[in-house]
């Protein structure tokens, strides 16, 4: 089923990217030839497969619960593209 | 509330787990820091960066599992919950959302005061740890939001309940019993004015009788037990009127305006997040082996039911002293102490003393337990003189009012020093009686004509003349006989 | 010393001449900057080159050779692929969006090899977020294949492996997540290891596809690569899937004189996937591989054919898994804490949409877009899902045939290095290359491409090397072996300076 205009540029949305107008029929035709690639996994019957999210299956290693950081804001900060009084600057937040 | 419509709420209540260090990170999580200082790599999503999971955050969750008879899943799954936000680094927050740590669960609520109270079994869908996200800070710099990453990572165990509450006051009582678990087994401090105990309630309304539930929306955010109550009381109001008006209800996010007490609109299932969850890659399952929940067992406290049970069945308590007493773990602490400086025996006077006095003092100084100034020994101090009849109740009152002002250092102390033992020395009652009786002729007399209320001033008079140290159940024995007698 | 010019030997000929004081560290790495002073420009396999750090890495490793102290690294160049954070220095991923980005801390790996005394010349090309296999998605423009500058030398770790095909850096590390060490291997004649996943930390390494991303070594030979792995590996608590194992002497391993010098690969069993040698390859490959399994055969290893049977299938699941995972690892690039940020917008909707699209370039803007779709509401079961038990399927197909064989041999890509610009409007006749490395990657296995000949072309190819978990130490061996007996990986492009 070929994506719309309207369903990649929904998609752009959720990923908070911008496409300008002419890219999107470049694109959606990419979309489609990469999902006619994916869809070919359809054809497998997978019932009673287990999914593998993992190569090695194993538990989580835990961490013990100590302090271990120090502060390194002026570090971090110095690469930041807008920083004052130690926060993070960003166009206003509405909710 | 009319009469022929059912409120149903659940809630989803944000415990921030007291551990040293943040769920997936080594930063420190305590409370008002100067901005960013507590963000450590991990904290701030560098790019390269990994997380790794605190054992704390995890025992924490274990420990809830358990004091709710829940079931812990030996294995769960963190998972990838995405969006964006400035306040969350790495544009999705770990959370679980297929496999939760904790499973199911009850816990037991007492509703109302008094002869209409009542008790009710709420059921807990499950408890899922997660990592907090930063804060926005909304003060103008130059148009612009601050961001504050500190408390980015600090662990929270989501706690979501069915719909099982059909009131704002249970909501609010099931919303009391978790906040004083959660504190009780040590596994959060509880401040809601520091955001470690926030409340989400899904509202919705339905005729009575309806087994379908009508469509809710879920108010965000509510930081104290009253905000909860106002925001579901005015929510279900504006759902009964909404419909009784012939509207309908959309699903929806709402937030509780405190100023104007009403619930506003944020935003709409249509445009709701589509967080695209899936396991996150960079952690595996998290095994609980059952050893490890033997151990956690072993060192949890007594729980506030076994308490409650071992009251009645030890101490003689009743039922509503029992539960009144371990409503929370300072006053089941502070109760439990006085017994043991009071002896065993005294239990009962101990909780009228300690769910009484005590309490409606507290109230009145506006002070947390913890800051009381009379101890649980100098309060057993006292209530064993009570009981072994050296001072009445009435200048027992007088000695723990001087121990609240700090006048003496145990209740013995200010008896000695300002000579309030009580007078038991039948012959000295006696005598200062037929006093008495011979200065108030009139109120005998009126005694005789059947006037009961005669009796009480008599006694008042006498408890006058011993400057209210006669023992009153002695001197109404004594008067009683004399009367007769006469 | 031999006549060998130092840029072309062995990192163990360079090592005795240190250790001998016959060079030292800082004439040695001036060689070196030499070298890609002059070919750079026709090549740009490096995002950054660091003269002054490197000549102050390599007096202080001169300094530490002096005191006895050396380490098999010590004062032996290399350049990491840009994906490795490193403190101080440029990372750049290939991409606008950290073109910017001064890292304030070090990779895993790049602290060992700090720890190890290696030299750090600069930071390799690669394609944008590791999502290529040519290099020339790179914000930095494409690194040249030396071998033939018109063409492309294979990515996503296309500059390391340029780098050392043209002798301009003796080692370099890169990451492989679905084949991005070993193809460009084979396009560049090196030979390149990507080590079972969970071996080496991730720690530090920019994510692409989390459960994908391995980190591994470049080298002029098996050797070499033995070295700087042995090197790289180890457990890391900072990394939950770091494993805890002991770290394996590969070197070492590769001295030991074997039992039967005249078929030292005697015992070895090698399975032959029916799967990786039907129709796909050119003849110019199929002639190459053929002649490199005589030659194994002829070292003592036997062969038998194996079946991987839902091998095929594993593009598709790659991309999907892969891409899923690039959209949520790319999302905390949203022009907030670091990296780019778009000049001008409306607001915060708006911020982050312009920073994020003048922060990527094309490729990596398909993969989110593919993996925010395969993860939306109603779309995951039919695509993450599946995906994740075709991966269950072709891990299990390998642990059939590890049954009856030691190791899986094949052509590394169903190609050779293709023409610049070639597949820049076709990705996925891009992706389809990548048949015979994504699987590996699905399962997690350790692969080797080491050069086995060249096509009609004078185009260098590659031979995989497929082992079960844990068995580096036996594809370095078998790699061994097979270069004692032959030249391919000495052969070196002309590239007149």
């Amino acid at each position: 089923m070929p994506f719309s205009n309207e369903q990649v540029e929904r998609l752009a949305s959720l990923a908070r990217l911008g496409l300008p107008g002419e890219a999107i029929d470049t694109l959606r035709a990419q979309l489609d030839s990469i999902f006619a690639l994916i869809t070919q996994m359809q054809a497998v019957d997978t019932t009673g497969i287990a999914p593998m999210s993992h190569p090695q299956e194993l538990s989580a290693r835990l961490r013990e619960d100590v302090v271990s950081e120090t502060d390194c804001r002026a570090a971090f900060q110095a690469i930041a593209p807008q920083t004052e009084a130690g926060l993070y600057l960003v166009p206003k937040v509405i909710e | 509330m009319r009469s022929d419509w059912e409120i149903v709420v659940g809630l989803e209540i944000h415990a921030q787990l007291s551990t040293a260090a943040k769920i997936f990170s080594g930063a420190s999580t305590a409370f008002g820091a100067e901005p960013n200082v507590q963000a450590s790599a991990v904290d701030c999503a560098l790019p390269g960066v990994l997380p790794v999971l605190n054992r704390g955050a995890v025992e924490r969750a274990i420990r809830l599992g358990l004091a709710l008879g829940a079931h812990i899943a030996p294995t769960s799954v963190f998972a990838r919950k995405n969006y964006f936000y400035p306040d969350l680094p790495k544009g999705y927050q770990i959370s679980q959302f297929e496999l939760p740590v904790v499973q199911a669960g009850t816990i037991t609520i007492r509703v109302g005061e008094g002869e209409s109270a009542y008790e009710k079994s709420i059921r807990l869908t499950r408890a899922h740890l997660e990592e907090d996200a930063g804060k926005s800070l909304h003060e103008d710099f130059n148009g612009m939001s601050g961001i504050d990453l500190n408390r980015a990572g600090t662990p929270l165990l989501e706690i979501v309940s069915e719909p099982d509450m059909r009131s704002a006051a249970e909501a609010v009582a099931y919303a009391r019993a978790l906040h004083s678990l959660v504190r009780w087994i040590d596994i959060c401090d509880g401040n809601m004015q520091e955001g470690s105990f926030r409340c989400d309630a899904n509202v919705s309304v339905r005729k009575k009788g309806a087994t379908e539930l009508g469509t809710r929306r879920e108010i965000k955010n509510l930081n104290s037990f009253r905000f909860l109550q106002q925001a579901i009381d005015f929510e279900a109001n504006w759902q009964i009127e909404t419909l009784e008006d012939g509207g309908r209800i959309v699903q929806a996010t709402v937030l509780f305006d405190p100023d104007k007490g009403e619930t506003r609109m944020m935003r709409s299932k249509e445009d709701a997040h589509d967080y695209r969850y899936f396991p996150d890659p960079d952690l595996l399952p998290l095994t609980i082996e059952p050893e490890w929940i033997e151990r956690v067992a072993a060192a949890m406290p007594e729980l506030p039911a076994a308490m409650q049970a071992r009251f009645v069945r030890d101490l003689g308590l009743p039922a509503y002293d029992a539960a009144t007493l371990t409503a929370n773990k300072e006053t089941a602490d502070y109760f439990q102490s006085t017994v043991e400086a009071a002896g065993t025996p005294c239990a009962k006077l101990c909780a009228n003393w300690v769910m009484g006095e005590f309490a409606a003092r507290l109230r009145k100084a506006n002070l947390e337990i913890d800051a009381a100034p009379v101890t649980p020994a100098q309060l057993g101090g006292l209530v064993a003189r009570i009981a072994d009849n050296t001072i009445s109740n009435a200048i027992a009152r007088k000695v723990f009012e001087a121990l609240w002002n700090g006048e003496g250092a145990s209740a013995d102390e200010i008896i000695t020093r300002h000579g309030l033992k009580q007078l038991t020395d039948g012959g000295a009652i006696e005598a200062m009686i037929d006093e008495v009786l011979a200065a108030n002729r009139n109120s005998v007399d009126e005694f005789r004509a059947g006037k009961e209320k005669a009796f009480n001033a008599l006694v008042g008079q006498v408890m006058k003349a011993s400057r209210g140290k006669a023992n009153p159940a002695q001197v109404n024995d004594i008067l009683r006989r004399k009367l007769g007698a006469q | 010393m031999s006549n060998t010019p130092l840029f072309d030997a062995s990192v163990s000929v360079l090592r005795r001449a240190l250790d001998a004081k016959e060079i030292s560290s800082a004439e040695l790495t001036n060689v070196f900057l030499d070298r890609i002073a002059a070919l750079e420009p026709r090549l740009n396999a490096f995002v950054t080159v660091e003269r002054e750090e490197a000549l102050a890495d390599a007096r202080a490793a001169d300094a530490r050779i002096a005191r006895g102290e050396a380490g098999p690294l010590t004062g032996i160049a290399l350049a990491h692929k840009d994906v490795f954070c490193t403190r101080g220095m440029l990372t750049s991923c290939g991409s606008k969006m950290l073109s910017n980005f001064v890292s304030p801390y070090d990779a895993h790996v790049v602290t060992r090899l700090k720890e190890a005394g290696a030299v750090c010349l600069g930071k390799a090309n690669m394609d944008e977020f590791a999502m290529g296999s040519s290099t020339e998605s790179s914000f930095y423009g494409p690194t040249k294949n030396p071998w033939a500058t018109g063409r492309v030398p294979g990515g996503s770790s296309g500059g390391s492996a340029a780098a050392v095909a043209a002798r301009l850096v003796p080692l370099a590390t890169g990451t492989d997540t679905g084949g991005s060490i070993r193809q460009p291997a084979s396009f560049c004649n090196v030979t390149g290891i990507k080590p079972t996943y969970g071996l080496v930390s991730r720690y530090g390494l920019v994510a692409y596809a989390s459960s994908l991303d391995q980190a591994g070594a470049f080298g002029k030979s098996a050797e070499d690569c033995a070295l700087l792995l042995g090197a790289m590996t180890g457990f890391d608590k900072r990394d939950s899937t770091s494993l805890e194992r002991p770290v394996e002497n590969y070197a070492a391993a590769l001295a030991a004189p074997a039992a039967d010098a005249a078929r030292p690969l005697a015992g070895l069993s090698i399975g032959l996937p029916r799967e990786f040698f039907g129709a796909g390859m050119t003849d110019g490959i199929r002639q190459a591989v053929d002649a490199a399994l005589v030659q194994y055969r002829a070292l003592g290893a036997t062969m038998r054919e194996v079946d991987l049977p839902n091998a095929k299938l594993a593009i598709p699941a790659y991309y999907v898994l892969a891409m899923a995972e690039a959209s949520s690892n790319l999302s905390r690039f949203d022009g907030v804490r670091y990296g780019h940020r778009a000049a001008e917008y409306d607001d915060l909707f708006d911020m982050y949409r312009k920073s994020r699209s003048e922060g990527f370039g094309d490729e990596v803007k398909r993969r989110i877009l593919v993996g925010t779709y395969v993860l939306s509401h109603g779309y995951y079961d039919a695509y993450y899902l599946q995906a994740q038990k075709l991966r269950r399927l072709i891990a299990e197909d390998f642990r059939r045939a590890f049954g009856e064989c030691d190791l899986i041999v094949g052509p590394t890509s169903p190609v050779t290095a293709w023409a610049l610009g070639a597949m820049r409007d076709d990705p996925v006749q891009m992706y389809l290359a990548d048949i015979y490395t994504t699987p590996v990657n699905l399962a997690g296995l350790p692969g080797l491409s080491h050069p086995c000949g060249f096509d009609g072309d004078g185009l260098p190819v590659g031979l995989q090397l497929i082992g079960n978990y844990f068995s580096e130490s036996v594809l370095l061996n078998a790699a061994h072996r097979f270069q004692q007996a032959t030249d391919w990986h000495v052969r070196c492009p002309e590239l007149a300076a």
